[in-house]
C-alpha cells in the first residue's frame, strides 16, 4: 500500500550531491512531494527531508540505494506517525483589509499567526502547521484580497530516533564507536535505521 | 683574521632550509598515479587536458599511455585491464565529446562493479556555464553511472582527491570514478604535501562489521539442508575469494553454479562446479533452483536474466545471501539470511560451522539433467553433424587447444553465450565480458587492456560479427603497440541474438538484423595484422592453431550457421523451471 513517507538523509556538504539523491528517485520515476536541505546541527554536515508516496518494500529500497552513495552519512524512513512535522507558510495581504476589519484580525490570531513585516500597504504573516492548516488559512484569505502565499518544505523531527545527534557527532572522529558502523538494518529490520 | 673564521663558521651552522618545490596541478596527477602504483594508462588526449598530457610527456618511464582510436575503446581497454589484473583501470579524456565518449563504459564498469579512475579535462574554471568550447556538464552527466565523481578546480585539492579516487573505486563493491579537472588547475603551480593513500571516509563503510549470528543462522541452515544450491558471482573474484569459496562448498559437498561474471572463479572441471544460471545457462542450475531446499547466493545480485520470472524464483528454499552491498540483499529475492560482508572473511566463518557432508543424491539429479541437455543440445553444438560450422565447434576446438589457459574476451549476443557455455577455465579472472550493460563493440579494446594486465597469459577476443563493427578502430591500436591478441569473428551475417529474438517470439520478422561485413581480412591487412577467413570445418583446427602459435596479433573470421539459435533458453518472462531445451 502506497503511503506517506519521509526520508532523513545526513550528507556532507558537496557540490553536486543533491542531483546525485535526486536521481535515485527520477531513475524510478518516483515524484518527490516535498524536499528540504539545510545545514544540520553539526557543522559540515547536511540534513534533507524528502517526503514520497510511496510502498514500503520500494522506500527500503530507496534509502538503501540512497545510503549507499559514498558521501552520504545516514538515511532513515518513517511513516507520517512516526515523526512530528511542520511545514512554515507566509501570507502576504492588505494591511488596510486587516486594520480595517476586525474579522480578519481575529481569524489570524486564530489561526496563531504572526506578522513578520508589516508595511502601508501590504502585511506578511506566518504560520506554521500541517498541510490543512496552513491550506485553510489560504482559502480563508482569499475573499479578503491575498496578494501572495508561499509555502516551505516539510521540516521534520523523528520521534524514536534515539540521540541522532550524538551519533552524528561521532561520526566526526576518525575510528567511530560501533553504533555508527554497526549494520543495524540487517539486524533490526523494524527499526527505522537502514542500515 | 680570526673575526672571518667565526664568520665563516656562523655560516656553516645556518641549516639547509630545503625549499619545496612546487609542481603544477598537471604533474601532481601523475605523482599521484605513481604513487598508486598505476603503470598502464588507456587515453586520448585533447584541448582540456593538454597541461596533463604535457606532464605526461617527462613519464614515460614510469607510466605507459597507450593512445586509443576512440574514448569508448580507451574507457572499454581500462576495464579489460581492471577486470584481468583485479586492479584498478586508468583513463584520460578531454572534455566534451571526449569525456561523453566514456558514458557507455562508464555505465558498464558500474553495472559490472569494475574500478575505475577516469580523468577528464575540463575548460577552464571562469568559463564553466558559458558554453565554452568543448564544454560539457561531465559531473551530472555522468553522476548516475559512477561510484562517486568530482570536480576539481583547485590543483590544491588534486592530490586528496585523487586519493580518494583510488580508494572508492577499489574498496567495498568496486566502480567507476570520475575526477574532472578544469584547465587552470592543471596549470597551476602549487606545493603539495607529501602523497598519502587515502584509508577511510567518514560518510563510506566498504568493510561492515560481521555478524557472528548471522554466519551461525546460515551454517544451521546448510547443514539441516537436504538439497542446498550455490549460486556465485563475481563477487567470489572481486573479493579475491577463490579458494575460501572452493573450500567453503568442497566442506560441505555444494553443487554451485555461477552468473555470466562469477565464470572462471571456480574451474570448469571441478566436480562441484554444475553450470551456468540464467537465461542461456545449463538445464540443471535452472530447474533445480525452483526444487533446492537451501539457495546460498555468494557474491552476485539476482539478475532478471538469472532469475526469470521472480514470482516463480525457489519460492520453495530458504535463501541465504552474501553480499558486500547491503543494497543488494533483499532487493530482487527477500532473504531468510542476509550476510553482508566481504565474502573473503565471511566464507571462511562459514565453512568453519559447517559439516561435512556430499549430497551424492542431490549432485545426481544435476548429472541426470547434464545428460538430458548433452543430449538435446549439447553434442551437436559441439560435434556438429551438419554442413555448416557451428559456434560451439570453434569454442571446443579453442578449449582443445589452449587446455582452458587462456583470457577469454567476449561481446555481446549469441556469440557471448556460446562461449560461456563452453569455454573452459582453470584460472579464475579468465572470462571478460560485458554482462549487465550487454555492451557490443565491449570485446576488442577489453581484449587489449587484458593483454596489458596479462602479457604472458594468451588472451582471445571472440566476437560477432555485430558487434566487432562497432569498435573496429581499435585495429589501430592493436597495430600501433603489436599488442598480441586473437580476435575470433563468428560471422553469422545476422544480429544473431536480435535474430533469434525475432525468430521465436516475432514471428520471424527479420527486422534490420541482416546485417553485411567488410572483409575483415583486408581490413586487418590494412591495419598490417594477419589474418583468415574459414569456411570449412577441415580447415579450422589449423587455422586456430595457427592463429594461437602466431607471435603477433592476428584475426580470423570463422563462417558460422547463418540461422543457428542458442539453446537452452528461459524465454523472458518466465520461471528459470520452463526452461526449453529446443
Amino acid at each position: 500500500m502506497k503511503r506517506e513517507y519521509t526520508i532523513t538523509v545526513y550528507t556532507e556538504n558537496q557540490v553536486g550531491l543533491l542531483n546525485r539523491i535526486a536521481i535515485i528517485f527520477s531513475k524510478r520515476k518516483i515524484n518527490i512531494i516535498s524536499l528540504n536541505t539545510s545545514p544540520s546541527e553539526v557543522s559540515g554536515i547536511h540534513r534533507f527531508t524528502i517526503v514520497i508516496q510511496e510502498t514500503e518494500e520500494v522506500v527500503m529500497k530507496l534509502v538503501r540505494q540512497i545510503e549507499k552513495q559514498v558521501d552520504i552519512l545516514r538515511a532513515f524512513f518513517n511513516t507520517e506517525d512516526e515523526i512530528v512535522w511542520q511545514e512554515m507558510a507566509l501570507y502576504k495581504v492588505p494591511t488596510d483589509a486587516i486594520a480595517e476589519k476586525v474579522k480578519v484580525e481575529r481569524l489570524l490570531r486564530e489561526f496563531g499567526a504572526r506578522a513578520v513585516a508589516i508595511r502601508k500597504d501590504y502585511t506578511v504573516f506566518e504560520t506554521t502547521g500541517h498541510r490543512e492548516e496552513t491550506d485553510r488559512l489560504v482559502a480563508v484569505l482569499e475573499p479578503f484580497g491575498l496578494i501572495e502565499f508561499v509555502r516551505s518544505a516539510r521540516v521534520a523531527i523523528i520521534k524514536a530516533s534515539d540521540g541522532f545527534h550524538e551519533r552524528l557527532r561521532d561520526f566526526e572522529e576518525h575510528e567511530p564507536g560501533q553504533e555508527v558502523v554497526e549494520n543495524t538494518f540487517l539486524g533490526e529490520k523494524e527499526k527505522v535505521f537502514s542500515m | 683574521m680570526a673575526t672571518v673564521a667565526v664568520t665563516t663558521e656562523r655560516q656553516d651552522v645556518i641549516p639547509e632550509i630545503p625549499v619545496p618545490a612546487a609542481i603544477s596541478g598537471a604533474t601532481s596527477v601523475l605523482e599521484a598515479l605513481v604513487a598508486e602504483g598505476v603503470d598502464t594508462i588507456f587515453g586520448y588526449p585533447g584541448g582540456a587536458i593538454m597541461p596533463i598530457y604535457d606532464a605526461l610527456y617527462d613519464y614515460a618511464a614510469q607510466l605507459e599511455h597507450i593512445l586509443v582510436r576512440h574514448e569508448q575503446g580507451a574507457i572499454h581497454a581500462a576495464q579489460g585491464y581492471a577486470r584481468a589484473s583485479g586492479k584498478t583501470g586508468i583513463v584520460f579524456a578531454t572534455s566534451g565529446p571526449g569525456a561523453t565518449n566514456l558514458v557507455t563504459g562508464l555505465a558498464d564498469a558500474m553495472i559490472d562493479s569494475t574500478p575505475l579512475v577516469c580523468i577528464t579535462g575540463q575548460v577552464y574554471a571562469h568559463l564553466l556555464g558559458t558554453d565554452a568550447f568543448q564544454e560539457t556538464d561531465v559531473i551530472n552527466i555522468t553522476t548516475p553511472v559512477t561510484k562517486w565523481n568530482y570536480q576539481v578546480t583547485d590543483a590544491s585539492e588534486i592530490p586528496q582527491v585523487l586519493a580518494r579516487a583510488f580508494y572508492i573505486a577499489g574498496s567495498g563493491r568496486p566502480g567507476p570514478v570520475l575526477i574532472d579537472i578544469t584547465k587552470n588547475a592543471q596549470l597551476q603551480m602549487f606545493t603539495p604535501a607529501a602523497y598519502t593513500k587515502c584509508t577511510h571516509i567518514r560518510s563510506y563503510r566498504p568493510t561492515p562489521i560481521i555478524r557472528n549470528n548471522y554466519i551461525a543462522e546460515a551454517a544451521a541452515l546448510i547443514n539441516a539442508a537436504q538439497k542446498p544450491f550455490v549460486l556465485f558471482g563475481q563477487g567470489v573474484i572481486l573479493g579475491k575469494a577463490e579458494d575460501e569459496f572452493k573450500a567453503f562448498i568442497e566442506k560441505a559437498g555444494l553443487p554451485a553454479a555461477w552468473t555470466l561474471l562469477g565464470l572462471s572463479a571456480l574451474p570448469t572441471d571441478h566436480p562441484l562446479n554444475v553450470g551456468m544460471l540464467g537465461m542461456h545457462g545449463n538445464y540443471g542450475p535452472n530447474v533445480l533452483t525452483n526444487e533446492c531446499d537451501v539457495l546460498i547466493a555468494v557474491g552476485m545480485r539476482f539478475d532478471d536474466r538469472v532469475t526469470g520470472r521472480l514470482d516463480k524464483y525457489a519460492r520453495q528454499a530458504r535463501v541465504i545471501h552474501l553480499d558486500i552491498d547491503p543494497s543488494e540483499i533483499d532487493k530482487n529475492v527477500k532473504t531468510t539470511v542476509g550476510i553482508w560482508g566481504d565474502c573473503k572473511v565471511t566464507l571462511p566463518l562459514l565453512t568453519a560451522l559447517l559439516e561435512p557432508r556430499s549430497h551424492k543424491q542431490w549432485l545426481a539429479q544435476f548429472n541426470t539433467c547434464r545428460k538430458a541437455e548433452e543430449e538435446a543440445v549439447i553434442q551437436n553444438e559441439l560435434y556438429p553433424t551438419g554442413e555448416q560450422l557451428s559456434m560451439g565447434e570453434v569454442i571446443r576446438h579453442i578449449n582443445e587447444l589452449t587446455g582452458g589457459e587462456a583470457i577469454i574476451v567476449t561481446d555481446v549476443g549469441q556469440h557471448q553465450m556460446t562461449t560461456s557455455r563452453y569455454a573452459r577455465f582453470t584460472k579464475s579472472k579468465s572470462n571478460i565480458t560485458s554482462g549487465g550493460l550487454g555492451t557490443m563493440g565491449f570485446a576488442l579494446p577489453a581484449a587489449m587492456g587484458a593483454r596489458f594486465a596479462e602479457p604472458d597469459r594468451p588472451v582471445i577476443a571472440i566476437i560477432g560479427d555485430g558487434g566487432i563493427q562497432m569498435t573496429i578502430q581499435e585495429l589501430g591500436t592493436i597495430m600501433q603497440y603489436g599488442i598480441n591478441i586473437k580476435i575470433v569473428i563468428l560471422n553469422n551475417q545476422y544480429l544473431g541474438m536480435v535474430r533469434q529474438w525475432q525468430q521465436l517470439f516475432h514471428e520471424r520478422r527479420y527486422s534490420f538484423v541482416d546485417i553485411t561485413s567488410p572483409d575483415y581480412v583486408q581490413v586487418a591487412k590494412g591495419y598490417h595484422i594477419d589474418g583468415r577467413k574459414v569456411e570449412q570445418r577441415e580447415e579450422l583446427h589449423g587455422a586456430l592453431s595457427h592463429m594461437l602459435q602466431s607471435d603477433s596479433a592476428y584475426l580470423l573470421e570463422v563462417m558460422v550457421a547463418r540461422e543457428h539459435n542458442v539453446f537452452p533458453m528461459v524465454p523472458q518472462g518466465c520461471s528459470v523451471a520452463e526452461i526449453r531445451l529446443c
